[in-house]
């Protein structure tokens, strides 16, 4: 008994000495690690810093080059951007933003894994206690916590995505943004209607079989009107085509869309496309080698043969929109939509050896007419509801408990969508989609 | 070879150990947490190239580093340690309670249903008591349904109770959509965010401290209860033999039973806290996977519930910690995981080395 407890004392004392070498180690190799790393930093920060400078002077040679030494900027992110592809779009913009802008590191917090409860609150106001002026949450669902914090602190200002309150919150330090990604939604739908053109043309099909598929998330108002422009954007070339929605009711589950996508390509769909951004519905479009349209990710790598194009929400001009503000003094609006002009709303580069031939002439000029506003995409004249062209519709933009319709959103002869208020509105079932809700 | 060889006793051997003073044992864990630090930081250098001494710096920081940070850390542990002290009877019954997370769950949804349905009509001061029983009575009721299947059937409590989490979850699931704010949002918003109907009251203007003092309380009561009354004595017989149990008279059925619905109430009362008090929503995530890391607190505790409040605190310190190390080093949790992990299985090792001790085979065998 004794004895054993000498040897397990001596194996302890073993370790902790082995332990302490390696800690000693450690220490002795750190300081000259340590100091090779930040001189390295610090020649790569200025050099970002002074080519930036010279990148802003260049770009904006006539504005007052902004002082952005008391800005520190806040983010609360729902996943981890190394797991979720959402929230990687938002940190891509982050870490773009932040080099043009030439901001260090202690300018700039990421905080990740920030549920949709009061959690968002406390990540908030720790980010307020860490001196941060701008506050940005990724997540639908963060809302009611930032406006919680954004009232009591009206000397930070809260930035959120996807949101709809700001507009009737009246809370003059909390704004909203969106992108009109159903511009880039429905260019993607022409190349998916071309590709579908050159199908019919080549006798793989017949002009009454050309049917897609949509694997949306929720019946909520952003996928419908996700998922109808993308619709209107392949019927605009490809007049016989429908469309089958089916959902996962899941913002991201990689196996919901996997099996969604199957399913809808076994019932027919000659080409399918997806709200969400993950794998699922690429890969398995991969496997039964069916076209697809994607979301926010480049899929060619997933989809060498089938994979057509994404529509992409790209968040740098926003946040760097909201970090000029507050440098310049600037009020932020409180509700921001950007578009294909704004470079909010972006296309990933074309598979050219999937898309139809004349297919990125095609997609040049619906961008152009986009950027020249002579593009709507809900226009009137080109769907019906119920067999019947729509006239008047009162859309829920202003938020209450009954999601009453009040505003009328048909505005010369197209459905405004985002005019109102940047998060979307557009939840009309249009002639032509077939929507499953299980 | 039919002479059996004097040496086939293997090279090491374990066996189980006397008890050891109480400064051994503590001493013993202190090296555990120690090596496990050293060997963490050998692996923060060899696989990040970042500076062990930050990181740590980053873990206290994220659990220290402001008043607000300080409240944060004692909720969560409030809230864990709530959980654990619920679940300490069943196991200390040798009940195998692994339904925490869906009796909170429970708890949770009762409360978030008072709130939303009696939240405008009824008074204050009425609708806490009603939250609180309907609470209670939420987790009870899932805790005693497993509890009177083993009790009468004998059937496996620890399926019964891990599928009941699962029923737990899908119910919350249903009741979300049900009561989905804005719609199709999927999510359920704060609950009277306007009136604070059914929000515990902020004592001295802190949200939490509520929480804290009624788990404070908890720990007592559970305290005196397992080691001084007779319900505690039961609990204790019915764990080392139900045998013996039923032989001095104890009516085991009616002990399980008992213990379970103390049990799942209590883990209702911690469902209670979180929408009521903490998050004022409700979702599946709600008890966010507490109703196991509890098991792991109450048993490196060996069921004392003044010990559970340092592992609790334990537990959510390095959480804490870890989601700190995230956000300054820009990584995802994995790494702070790691940490963690590494430092618990030293934990967990030291108490290995606490009840075992190993024989090496002696070379020496002058008797033959």
């Amino acid at each position: 008994m004794k004895k054993t407890a000498k040897i397990l004392a001596l194996v302890l004392a073993l370790c902790m000495v082995i332990a302490c070498f390696a800690a000693c180690n450690n220490a002795t190799e750190d300081p000259t690690n340590a100091s090779d790393d930040a001189a390295t930093d610090v020649v790569t920060d200025e050099a970002t810093e002074g080519s930036s400078e010279d990148a802003s002077e260049d770009a904006t040679a006539a504005d007052v080059a902004l002082d952005y030494s008391d800005i520190k900027v806040g983010f609360i992110f729902l996943h981890a951007p190394t797991d979720s592809t959402y929230d990687k779009n938002f940190m891509n913009a982050v870490e773009e933003v932040q080099a043009n802008l030439g901001l260090s590191d202690d300018q700039v917090i990421v905080m990740s894994n920030i549920p949709e409860s009061s959690e968002c609150y406390e990540a908030a106001m720790d980010l307020v206690d860490e001196g941060c002026n701008i506050i940005f949450g990724d997540s639908f669902g963060h809302e009611p916590y930032l406006m919680q914090a954004a009232q009591e602190c009206p000397d930070v200002q809260f930035c959120h995505a996807t949101g709809d309150d700001a507009n009737t919150a009246n809370i003059a330090n909390y704004h909203n943004a969106f992108a009109s990604i159903y511009e880039g939604r429905y260019v993607a739908g022409i190349v998916a209607g071309m590709k579908i053109n050159e199908m019919i043309a080549d006798g793989k099909i017949t002009a009454d079989q050309a049917k897609m598929g949509y694997v949306g998330a929720f019946p909520y108002a952003e996928v419908i009107s996700g998922y109808t422009s993308f619709y209107l954007g392949a019927k605009s070339v490809c007049p016989t085509v429908t469309m089958d929605v089916k959902y996962t009711n899941s913002w991201f589950d990689i196996d919901a869309e996997r099996t969604q996508a199957i399913a809808l390509i076994e019932s027919g769909c000659v080409l399918i496309s997806q709200h969400a951004d993950s794998e699922g519905a690429p890969k398995a479009c991969e496997e039964y080698k069916v076209p697809n349209v994607a979301y926010n990710v480049n899929t060619s790598d997933m989809g060498p043969t089938t994979a057509l194009i994404s529509s992409k929400i790209n968040w740098a001009p926003y946040m760097t929109y909201m970090i000029n503000c507050v440098a310049s003094g600037e009020e932020i609006v409180a509700d921001w939509c950007g578009g294909f002009a704004e470079g909010s709303v972006e296309l990933t580069e074309l598979n050219t050896d999937v898309a139809a031939e004349g297919t990125q002439e095609a997609i040049d000029a619906a961008v152009k007419a986009f950027k020249e506003g002579t593009l709507h995409v809900y226009d009137t004249a080109t769907f019906t509801v119920n067999g019947e062209t729509l006239t008047s519709y009162m859309a829920d933009v202003v938020p209450d408990a009954n999601y009453e319709g009040d505003t009328e959103v048909i505005v010369d002869g197209h459905f405004a969508e985002s005019e109102f208020r940047s998060a979307p509105y557009f939840n009309i079932i249009i002639d032509g989609i077939t929507a499953v809700t299980e | 070879m039919s002479h059996v060889a004097p040496h086939s006793e293997p090279l090491v051997r374990l066996s189980k150990r006397d008890v050891m003073p109480a400064w051994q044992g503590i001493l013993v864990r202190i090296i555990g947490v120690l090596l496990g630090v050293a060997l963490s930081s050998l692996f923060i250098v060899l696989v990040t190239d970042l500076n062990p001494a930050e990181v740590f710096t980053s873990l206290f920081d994220g659990c220290f580093g402001s008043p607000r940070r300080i409240w944060n850390l004692f909720q969560n542990t409030a809230i864990l340690l709530c959980i654990a002290l619920a679940v300490t009877p069943a196991y200390k019954m040798k009940f195998w309670n692994i339904g925490a997370e869906g009796q909170v769950l429970m708890g949770a949804a009762a409360t978030a249903a008072c709130m939303i349905y009696f939240g405008n009509g009824i008074n204050q001061w009425l609708l806490i008591p009603i939250m609180v029983i309907s609470s209670l009575f939420a987790g009870m009721v899932w805790g005693m349904i497993p509890a009177f299947f083993k009790a009468h059937f004998n059937t496996n409590e620890t399926l019964f109770t891990l599928m009941m989490n699962y029923v737990a979850t899908q119910i919350v699931a249903f009741l979300i959509t049900y009561w989905e704010n804005p719609k199709g949002s999927n999510s359920v918003g704060v609950i009277n965010a306007s009136t604070k109907a059914g929000w515990l009251p902020y004592l001295f203007d802190k949200q939490y401290l509520i929480n804290i003092i009624i788990v404070v309380a908890l720990t007592a009561v559970m305290y005196v209860y397992l080691k001084y009354s007779k319900h505690g004595y039961e609990i204790s017989v019915v764990g080392e033999s139900e045998n013996t149990a039923r032989y001095i008279g104890i009516n085991v059925k009616k002990v399980i039973l008992r213990t379970m619905a103390l049990s799942g109430a209590l883990c209702g009362l911690a469902g209670l806290l979180l929408v009521s008090g903490t998050t004022h929503t409700i979702s599946t995530n709600t008890a966010g996977g507490r109703g196991f890391t509890a098991i792991l607190v109450s048993w490196l505790a060996k069921f004392n519930p003044a010990v559970m409040m340092l592992t609790s605190f334990l537990i959510v310190f390095f959480e804490r910690g870890a989601a700190q190390i995230a956000t300054n080093f820009r990584m995802n949790e994995s790494l702070a995981d790691i940490i963690t992990g590494i430092i618990l299985f030293f934990i967990i090792g030291s108490e290995f080395f606490l009840n075992y001790k190993l024989n090496f085979r002696h070379k020496h065998k002058e008797e033959a």
